[in-house]
């Protein structure tokens, strides 16, 4: 027998040749000795310890990526796994993975959405006992409140955003008008009808409109609290059916109609990006991390004519408006914690930031976290933007009040595990007012019997 | 074949009997990982869907009774989810099987350059269905930087808001082009086996290409409808991935297919309970579904 | 054939034509991938060629170990399913029982179960087993995923053989084991191949489990695309590139193979 154990499919093949049925039982048998083998090797003990990264594929988060070899340098005997995936995808995952315990990853990316929730389920391992050079004092309060459970953290801010008004210069200055330090909604609406010019494409206002909790429903919500409603009263009762929510959906829906792009129901942030970044929105209002991508002359064909102001105001001044933030978090359940620690938080320092600020200039650098990168000359000579996402993210208020008392926190969404059924629910429902399938009337009633069927089955009000 | 000279042929009639007695076990291996596969989810899914189970929140355990199906058929949607999936399915399926038809008698002809075409048009079978919804929407169908808008606004036209003023149409447009080329190329084979003779026969009796495409080609191929018909049911029943990435099942309701009802009520909040009740209601639909398929396909298949 | 020019001519016109508007998303997917961000975003016909999506597309994820597990999950798959069924299959052509149309209906109503519907339970049950994130794991649920359609296919196939030659066969003494290996399946080969084709299409491309079952260990193509599609800013070039890197291998299989597809299919199941 020439068959050696390194080549068992040459072996058997030339061995079977004779007889036809001998040599496919024979590669069936390789092949799956074949796999067998590949299986092994992926699986094959390691010694050091070794993490695995769930993260989702946000520019900011590749850049992690790319710059981890520098850790993998720092600390030889950590290995790094990557699991990179879409929003959605990875939020399924990840979810599905933790609530089973079954372990899979070492550390999360999670939104401040997740983290209070799980942390009350004790999915999470608490990030005290940080070392003093991390300095946790620097990280910007609102997003640190966002994180923290019954008073301790549960998760560190790679990235946090607001949101903001974009608006084009060259038709502003076109129109003869000047964009107030403090925009209204009322002032915004006048503005839009200016500066449309549909025959050349251009549409006044751009906002979300493809229904999903994190889509249309983060705008729609911020909104609401800014025309004094809220989701739910201290009862749990859904508080959908009001004066308030018409107000701000008829808003919204006149705004879209008269000025907003075609399509706008499947205009979700990356669409909307899209069209400003090509020129054809005249305003849009959404997360402030767009901002760097539309000062990118790479992606932007409006990078030099783009302007900043605050999200506008509404009947309530000072209501919650918005604040997201993507944290890495480790799993309680994770073996290798104090790796994974080790990594969090170097990708959360201050000196990554000066990595990322050395290899890619000061404009990338991963914003929304720390006043140390606010306060950096380089950093606001490079993001002009950056003073208004810093107030932005200070009044963004998401555990504040809104108008009348309400049971929950968040700004752009309802910190219960529920929310992402109801929101995407109610997403679609507004999204049909648009295209006039519903009115405004019929959306808000449907919606409100909706959202409390979803209470009663989830078990509400709890105590 | 070495059997032909063996020379213990004299116990052949008893080891035929063995034949016979063995042979419809073989079928049992099969069955039984299929039955492992079938029923042990089965067996959870029916087991949760009478448990209130929420993964985000273990607390709220405990028997839920019949109150986890109740809240999923209340639904107002419910009931208009069920119509979107059986309007998808019969829509996409009688477009597939229609032009399929059509293109397979098409792509039989002789013309140059046969071969290339046949491929190119067979191609779209082999994309992801996250990929053909993603080039759809934002490269084709998007009113302002799509093709199709481009194209429109050329010749003079407002170009067409796809997904809000005919949502379910557009994704039924995308689901049908995902699987045109499957039906073409089954029916395609069909066509290509019809005896030449036959066809020659009728010639001679005077049938025109219609007469022949009715009475001996269409006939000929019913059989191989009814397989392009059971394999795109299995697929069409689950429509997921188009409907997420383009529409999220509105406007409204108006793309809510039942698998995306039970992600949107029960999955995304990960109401186990709800999810599972949502997976024993899709089953009884597949089963309804499948028999009547089968009841009028069945037949034709000589099962 | 005795067609005339002018029906060769339109023919040609409408095959060409209709050939062409099919693969026109392809085509013009491929395209984009040779675009900016920037100009992606514009239906313009007239830009400059980059292979920048490309080197960004190879720069950030590992194309040839998603590949690989891709290439040995859907193969493992499928010569798995095709164990399991050939057997079945069989058994159902040759030796019908009462309950056989019940067996085969009842098989391929399995496939009809909405898999958002059953996340959790499967998951459930690949952590106890420690299938998570591996690859034997993913090619036993794809040959169960399959199976219902494979046996089906090659039971429509075996079907056709007639009973006689198996007849034959047993006078000359083959065991049952004999009559599947030397008698069936040289004679169904072409039909158990093209059966072996589409299954691996389908492997290939399915993107509910392969996304949810794994992480870095094991996860195929259908990650690889998941990690370029829908981030927070532009991507559709890039979605482009990766798309057209993750399609790349299984259309060019599919253009060589489809000889092989259409003329084993023909022998069977639609004759």
């Amino acid at each position: 027998m020439r068959v050696t154990n390194e080549l068992p499919v040459e072996g058997q093949i030339t061995e079977g040749k004779p007889k036809m049925i001998r040599v496919s039982q024979g590669g069936v048998a390789a092949a799956i000795s074949g796999a067998a083998l590949l299986l092994a090797g992926a699986s094959a003990a390691r010694a050091d310890s070794t993490i695995t990264i769930a993260t989702v594929n946000n520019g900011d988060m590749v850049v992690m990526q790319k710059l981890s070899s520098e850790f993998e340098k720092q600390h030889p005997d950590i290995h790094l796994r990557w699991v990179v995936l879409e929003e959605n995808v990875l939020r399924q995952r990840v979810t599905t993975d933790i609530a089973t315990k079954a372990g899979q990853f070492d550390i999360l990316t999670i939104g401040n959405y997740e983290v209070p929730i799980w942390a009350k389920q004790g999915w999470l391992a608490a990030m005290d006992n940080l070392p003093a050079s991390y300095d946790v004092d620097d990280l910007l309060k609102p997003v640190r409140a966002g994180l923290t459970y019954e008073g301790k953290l549960y998760g560190l801010p790679f990235y946090g955003e607001s949101a903001m008004t974009y608006y084009r210069t060259d038709l502003f200055k076109k129109a003869g008008i000047k964009m107030p330090e403090a925009p209204t909604y009322e002032q915004i609406r006048g503005f839009a009808d200016k500066i449309t010019d549909k025959a050349n494409k251009i549409y006044g206002m751009c906002l979300r409109g493809k229904p999903g909790w994190g889509e249309n429903m983060a705008y729609v919500t911020s909104l609401v609290n800014a025309e004094g409603g809220q989701w739910f009263d201290m009862q749990w009762k859904p508080a959908i059916d009001s004066a308030a929510w018409h107000k701000a959906i008829t808003f919204y829906d006149d705004i879209l109609k008269a000025d907003g792009p075609p399509g706008a129901t499947s205009n979700g942030f990356n669409e909307n990006l899209a069209l400003f970044a090509s020129g054809h929105c005249g305003m849009w209002i959404d997360a402030t991390v767009a901002g760097g991508m539309l000062y990118d002359k790479k992606q932007s064909s409006v990078a030099d004519k783009v302007g900043f102001a605050p999200m506008p105001t509404g009947a309530f001044v000072g209501a919650p408006t918005w604040l997201w933030s993507w944290n890495l978090a480790i799993p309680a359940s994770s073996k290798q914690q104090e790796a994974a620690r080790t990594f969090v938080t170097w990708a959360t320092s201050k000196e990554y930031i000066q990595l990322v600020a050395k290899t890619n200039g000061w404009v990338s650098v991963p914003p929304g976290t720390r006043v140390s990168t606010y306060e950096n000359a380089d950093y606001q000579k490079a993001a002009p933007f950056a003073g208004f996402v810093r107030k932005a993210i200070e009044v963004a208020n998401p555990n504040g009040q809104t108008q009348q008392p309400r049971p929950y926190q968040g700004a752009q969404f309802v910190a219960i595990p529920e929310f992402q059924g109801i929101g995407t629910q109610v997403g679609q429902t507004i999204a049909g007012t648009l295209t006039g399938q519903t009115t405004v009337d019929q959306a808000l009633k449907s919606a409100q019997a909706a959202t409390e069927r979803t209470m009663h089955q989830a078990g509400y009000p709890k105590n | 074949m070495s059997a032909t000279t063996d020379p213990d042929t004299a116990s052949f009639n008893s080891e035929a009997a063995a034949t016979r007695k063995v042979a419809p076990f073989l079928v049992m291996p099969s069955i039984a990982v299929l039955l492992a596969w079938m029923i042990v989810p089965l067996v959870m899914t029916l087991w949760f869907s009478f448990q209130y189970y929420n993964l985000i929140d273990p607390s709220a355990r405990g028997f839920a009774g019949i109150d986890n199906y109740a809240y999923l058929v209340t639904d107002p949607d419910f009931w208009v989810s069920l119509r979107t999936t059986l309007v998808l399915l019969a829509s996409v399926l009688v477009i597939t099987v229609g032009f399929g038809t059509l293109l397979a008698v098409l792509f039989n002809q002789p013309f140059p350059g046969r071969n290339i075409a046949r491929v190119l048009a067979i191609s779209p079978f082999f994309v992801m269905p996250t990929v053909s919804a993603l080039i759809w929407k934002n490269l084709l169908m998007h009113p302002i930087y799509g093709v199709f808008g481009a194209l429109a606004s050329t010749i003079g036209i407002q170009p067409v808001d796809w997904f809000a003023q005919f949502p379910l149409a557009s994704i039924i447009a995308i689901v049908s082009w995902e699987w045109l080329p499957f039906a073409l190329l089954i029916l395609l084979t069909a066509v290509q086996s019809l005896d030449h003779e036959q066809k020659e026969a009728a010639r001679m009796d005077g049938a025109g290409p219609l007469a022949q495409f009715f009475f001996i080609t269409l006939p000929h191929l019913s059989r191989a409808i009814g397989v392009v018909i059971m394999i795109e049911t299995i697929f069409l029943l689950t429509v997921f991935a188009e409907i997420f990435v383009t529409t999220s099942g509105g406007p409204g309701n108006a793309t809510t297919n039942l698998a995306f009802l039970i992600y949107a009520r029960a999955l995304l909040q990960y109401d186990i309970g709800g999810a599972s009740a949502g997976g024993v209601v899709a089953i009884i639909l597949a089963n309804i579904v499948a028999f009547f398929l089968v009841r009028s396909i069945a037949r034709r298949l000589e099962v | 054939m005795r067609e005339t020019p002018m029906q060769r001519l339109l023919s040609f016109i409408l095959g060409w034509g209709t050939a062409l508007l099919l693969f026109f998303p392809i085509a013009w997917m491929v395209l984009t991938s040779f675009k900016s961000e920037r100009d992606a975003t514009s239906p313009n016909l007239f830009f400059t060629p980059s292979l920048d999506s490309y080197h960004e597309v190879f720069a950030r994820a590992d194309y040839l170990s998603f590949a690989l597990n891709s290439i040995v999950i859907s193969v493992g798959g499928t010569v798995l399913a095709l164990l399991f069924a050939i057997p079945a299959a069989y058994s159902m052509a040759f030796h019908p029982t009462r309950r056989t149309r019940g067996t085969l209906l009842w098989m391929l109503s399995t496939k009809m179960l909405p898999p958002v519907g059953v996340l959790v339970p499967i998951y459930l049950l690949f952590r106890t087993a420690g299938l998570l994130d591996t690859r034997s794991g993913l090619i036993a649920i794809y040959a169960l995923m399959n199976l219902p359609i494979v046996v089906w296919m090659l039971f429509t196939f075996y079907k056709e053989v007639p009973n006689e030659i198996l007849e034959a066969g047993r006078m000359d003494g083959a065991k049952t084991a004999g009559e599947v290996w030397f008698l069936l399946l040289p004679l169904t080969l072409p039909g158990v191949a093209s059966t072996g084709l589409l299954s691996l299409i389908l492997c290939w491309n399915e993107a509910f489990w392969s996304l949810n079952l794994t992480s870095a260990g094991a996860a195929p193509l259908t990650a690889f695309i998941a990690s370029f599609s829908s981030p927070e800013g532009l991507f559709f070039a890039k979605l482009s590139a990766a798309s057209t890197m993750a399609v790349a291998p299984i259309l060019v299989f599919g253009w060589f193979s489809q000889r092989q597809l259409v003329q084993g299919l023909t022998f069977g199941a639609v004759k």
